[in-house]
């Protein structure tokens, strides 16, 4: 078992056009970690240094990981973890 | 060019009127890689402002889910302006991550005034396209195929 992780069309560019990889890990970045060692420059469009981006929405399960605990919020095996990027503008 | 229902193009205007003075927004989606606007799914403008639009984030994970159970994908973003011009404005370019949908923007400055139009933002390029409002998508197809 491992961690199924969901790319948004815009990322795909990262994951040879794959709506979904694997990673593993404790925390979310972890995971953002053990992704990046296989599709390079993924964990950038993610976070950046401050943490999340401000636009990406990144959900473990069913919850914003924002209410979580942010990038030290736990996975384990079986759980899904989805990017989405906001909708967002002015 | 973009191709959508009279139904649709109305439904969008509606919504931008009954949500003025704040931004509304929304979207049509349709199965992917066809290019069909045919379900209009408005959304709730999470930051309810007459100057910035955000998806609720919980919103915006059950509406992806949705759409990809359902083979679809988002065909138009659509979102209101309440004082200037239905222009991307360079928040919208640079939250812009659809690179296969059409960006329409309404403007609901003047009530008597219809300001509807339709962009590609791609890698923070917006290029305005035409817009071409029909009966029914139905109806074009079926007379493009006879």
């Amino acid at each position: 078992m491992a961690i199924e992780v969901r790319i948004p069309t815009i990322l795909r560019s990262y994951t040879n056009g794959e709506k979904a990889v694997t990673g593993s890990g404790k925390t979310l970045a972890d995971l953002l970690a053990d992704l990046d060692a296989r599709h390079p420059g993924l964990r950038e469009r993610i976070v950046d240094e401050k943490g999340l981006r401000r636009f990406v929405n990144v959900y473990v399960n069913d919850e914003d990981v924002r209410f979580l605990a942010g990038l030290d919020t736990p996975v384990k095996d079986g759980d899904t973890v989805t990017v989405l990027p906001a909708v967002a503008g002015g | 060019m973009l191709t959508l229902d009279r139904s649709i193009y109305e439904a969008i205007i509606a919504h931008a009127r009954r949500d003025h003075p704040d931004e509304a927004c929304g979207v049509v989606a349709g199965p992917v890689g066809s290019d069909r606007p045919t379900r209009f799914i408005p959304m709730v403008n999470a930051a309810r402002s007459p100057t910035f639009y955000e998806f609720d984030s919980a919103d915006l994970l059950r509406l992806y889910r949705e759409m990809d159970e359902r083979g679809e994908e988002p065909v138009i973003i659509y979102h209101s302006h309440t004082a200037t011009e239905a222009y991307p404005s360079r928040t919208d370019i640079s939250y812009a991550s659809e690179p296969n949908a059409h960006y329409v923007l309404v403007s609901t400055r003047d009530p008597d005034t219809v300001e509807f139009r339709s962009f590609r933002i791609v890698d923070g390029e917006v290029t305005e396209e035409e817009v071409r409002v029909v009966a029914t998508l139905d109806d074009v197809e079926r007379s493009a195929t006879t």
